[in-house]
C-alpha cells in the first residue's frame, strides 16, 4: 500500500507543483493520475522512489515513511519507467536492461538472460538487444525502458506516460500485456497519462488531478463515468457534448451500439 | 639562411644523439618532468574536477581561482620557488603543476557537466549510488572533454618544462639555455625544433585518445558504426523521444 499524506512540493525555484495531495494506492492494484501538462503528474510518481522528496507531508510504503529509507536501496526495489526512456546512451540496449539486476547483484550471465527475456516481452528481438539506444527509434526506446522497469522483479513499478511514444496497435498490445503481468504477478502498478481512455483501460483506480496536484475526482473508471464529481471531470473524460454517450439501434435484428455522431461502436450482445 | 641549415646540421650531427648530453637522453628527461608534472596536476585536479563537475558546487571558485592561476607567469613562479625550496626538482615541477592544473581542471568539470542530466538522473533513479552515477556514467559520457583537458595541459607543460633547464636541471631546455649563453644559435634551434616535434607527437596521441573516449561515450554518433549502415531502423533519430 502506497500513501499520500497531505503531501506538497514546492521547488527551490518557487514553483508549487503539488499544493496538498492526500492518497490510498492499494496493494496489488493499478492506479492511474491522469491530468493535463505540467499538473503535478511526474512530481507525486517521483516521490514514491525519493526521486523527489515532498516538502510537505509525507509518503508512505507499508507505513513505512519513505524519507526514512535509503534512497538507493529504495530506488532499485521499485521498478520506474521514466517519461523519456532515459536510457544510457553508451550502453546497449540489453545492458541497459539488466542495469538494475547488475546493481542488486546479479551474475552477468543471468542478468542478460533475463535482460533477453523482459525485451522480448515488450516486443524487442535479440538483435535490436545488442544495439545502442540511439539505433532505435522513440517507441522502441520506450519499450526498452519498460523492459528495463520490469527486469528486476518489482512489487512497484512507478511507469510515466511508458507508451506516449509507441504506435496505436503496439500500444494496445502494451496495454494488454501490462494488465496481464498486474494480475498474474501482483504487482502495484502507479501510472501516469494524460489520455483519458488510457486511464480508464487500464485503472482499477483513475486519479483526475488538476493543475497543482489537486484531485478533481478519485474512483473506479465506471464510478467516475457514472457520476463525474464536477462539470471538469465531465468535460475531462469527455462526457460533455455527448462525447461518450451512446445509443442502441435496431439493425437487421441486431442491436447495434452507435455514438453520438452515429458512428457504430460495437454490437450488443444477449 | 644559414641558421636553418646550421640547425640542421647540429640536428643531423651524430654526436648530438648520443651519452647525457644527447637529443635522446634530453628527450627522456623533458617526458619525466612533464609526467611527474601531469602526476602531481591530477592528483589535485581530477578529484577536484570530478568533485565540481558532479555536485556543481565551488564552480565558481574554481573559475576564479584558476584563472588567477592561468595569469601567473610560470618564470615568475619559477624564480620565486627556487628562492624558497632551494635548486633542485621541487621548484620546477612545482612551477610546471601551477601551470597545469587550470586547463586540467577545467576539462574535468567541464566533462562531467557536459553529460546530459536527463541521462544522470535516470541513471540515479535506477539506483545508482551517487559513486556509481560518476564512474559509470558521468566519466564515460565526459572522457572526450577530459581527455582534451590533458591534451591542452600536455602541451603547454612539454612547452614549458624547457624552464628546468633554467634552474640547471635537464630536459630539451639545455639546449635553448646552453646554447643562448655561448650564443650557439643553431643549438637553440634545432634545441626548440625537438621541442616542437615532441609537442606535436604528444598531440597526435592525445588527438586519438579523444577520438576514441568520443567513440565509447557517444557509440552512435559516427558512420563509423557497422551494424547501423545495414539496419532498417532509423538511426538519425535523437535519443530523446519527440
Ligand atoms: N525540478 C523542477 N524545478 C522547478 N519546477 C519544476 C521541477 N520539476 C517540475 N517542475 C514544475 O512543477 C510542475 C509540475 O511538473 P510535473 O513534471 O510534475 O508535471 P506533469 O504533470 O508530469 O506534466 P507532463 O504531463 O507535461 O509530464 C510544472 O509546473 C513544472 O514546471
Ligand atoms: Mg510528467
Amino acid at each position: 500500500m502506497i500513501e499520500y499524506r497531505s503531501v506538497g512540493k514546492t521547488f527551490p525555484d518557487g514553483t508549487q507543483a503539488v499544493a496538498s495531495f492526500d492518497l490510498t494506492i492499494p496493494s496489488r492494484t493499478t492506479t492511474v493520475f491522469v491530468g493535463s501538462s505540467g499538473c503535478g503528474k511526474t512530481t507525486l510518481l517521483r516521490m514514491v522512489n525519493r526521486m523527489v522528496d515532498p516538502s510537505a507531508g509525507q509518503v508512505l510504503i507499508d507505513d513505512v515513511d519513505v524519507a526514512t529509507q535509503d534512497p538507493v536501496a529504495l530506488r532499485r526495489s521499485i521498478g520506474y519507467v521514466m517519461q523519456h526512456a532515459g536510457l544510457l546512451p553508451h550502453r546497449k540496449v540489453v545492458d541497459n536492461v539488466a542495469t538494475v539486476l547488475r546493481l542488486n547483484g546479479t551474475g552477468k550471465g543471468a542478468a542478460r538472460e533475463r535482460a533477453l527475456e523482459v525485451l522480448s516481452t515488450v516486443g524487442l528481438d535479440e538483435s535490436q538487444s545488442r544495439k545502442y539506444p540511439g539505433q532505435l527509434s522513440g517507441g522502441q526506446q520506450q519499450r526498452v525502458g519498460v523492459a528495463r522497469g520490469l527486469a528486476a522483479d518489482p512489487n512497484i513499478l512507478l511507469m510515466d506516460e511508458p507508451f506516449g511514444a509507441v504506435d496505436p496497435i503496439v500500444r494496445l498490445e502494451l496495454q494488454a500485456e501490462l494488465r496481464r503481468l498486474q494480475t498474474q504477478l501482483d504487482k502495484t502498478i502507479v501510472f501516469v497519462t494524460h489520455d483519458i481512455d488510457e486511464a480508464f483501460a487500464l485503472g482499477d483506480q483513475v486519479v483526475i488531478l488538476k493543475k497543482g496536484g489537486e484531485v478533481a475526482q478519485v474512483g473506479a473508471p465506471a464510478d467516475i463515468l457514472a457520476q463525474p464529481a464536477d462539470d471538469f471531470v465531465a468535460s475531462f473524460v469527455g462526457l460533455d457534448k455527448g462525447g461518450r454517450s451512446l445509443h442502441v439501434e435496431e439493425r437487421e435484428g441486431r442491436k447495434v451500439v452507435v455514438d453520438a455522431s452515429g458512428r457504430p461502436a460495437g454490437v450488443l450482445e444477449g | 639562411m644559414s641558421v636553418v641549415s646550421d640547425a640542421v646540421t647540429w640536428l643531423t650531427d651524430g654526436a648530438h644523439w648520443t651519452g647525457e648530453t644527447g637529443i635522446p637522453n634530453r628527450v627522456l628527461e623533458h617526458l619525466g618532468y612533464t609526467s611527474l608534472t601531469l602526476v602531481m596536476a591530477a592528483a589535485v585536479a581530477v578529484p577536484l574536477g570530478l568533485y565540481i563537475g558532479h555536485t556543481g558546487r565551488f564552480r565558481g571558485l574554481a573559475i576564479g581561482v584558476t584563472g588567477a592561476l592561468r595569469a601567473l607567469p610560470t618564470l615568475g613562479v619559477l624564480t620565486l620557488l627556487t628562492l624558497l625550496l632551494g635548486i633542485g626538482l621541487e621548484a620546477p615541477i612545482l612551477a610546471l603543476t601551477v601551470l597545469a592544473v587550470p586547463p586540467l581542471l577545467a576539462g574535468v568539470y567541464a566533462g562531467v557537466e557536459s553529460v546530459d542530466p536527463q541521462t544522470v538522473d535516470a541513471a540515479r533513479a535506477q539506483g545508482m549510488t551517487e559513486w556509481q552515477v560518476l564512474t559509470r556514467v558521468e566519466v564515460p559520457l565526459g572522457l572526450p572533454l577530459v581527455v582534451g583537458g590533458f591534451r591542452a595541459a600536455t602541451l603547454q607543460v612539454v612547452a614549458t618544462a624547457t624552464v628546468a633547464a633554467y634552474v640547471s636541471l635537464g630536459g630539451l631546455g639545455r639546449y635553448i639555455f646552453d646554447g643562448q649563453a655561448v650564443r650557439d644559435y643553431p643549438q637553440m634551434v634545432g634545441g626548440s625544433v625537438v621541442v616542437v616535434v615532441l609537442a606535436l607527437l604528444l598531440d597526435g596521441v592525445f588527438a586519438v585518445a579523444q577520438a576514441a573516449a568520443g567513440r565509447r561515450a557517444r557509440p552512435t554518433r559516427p558512420a563509423t558504426d557497422p551494424s547501423s549502415s545495414t539496419d532498417p531502423t532509423p538511426t538519425s533519430q535523437s535519443t530523446t523521444t519527440p
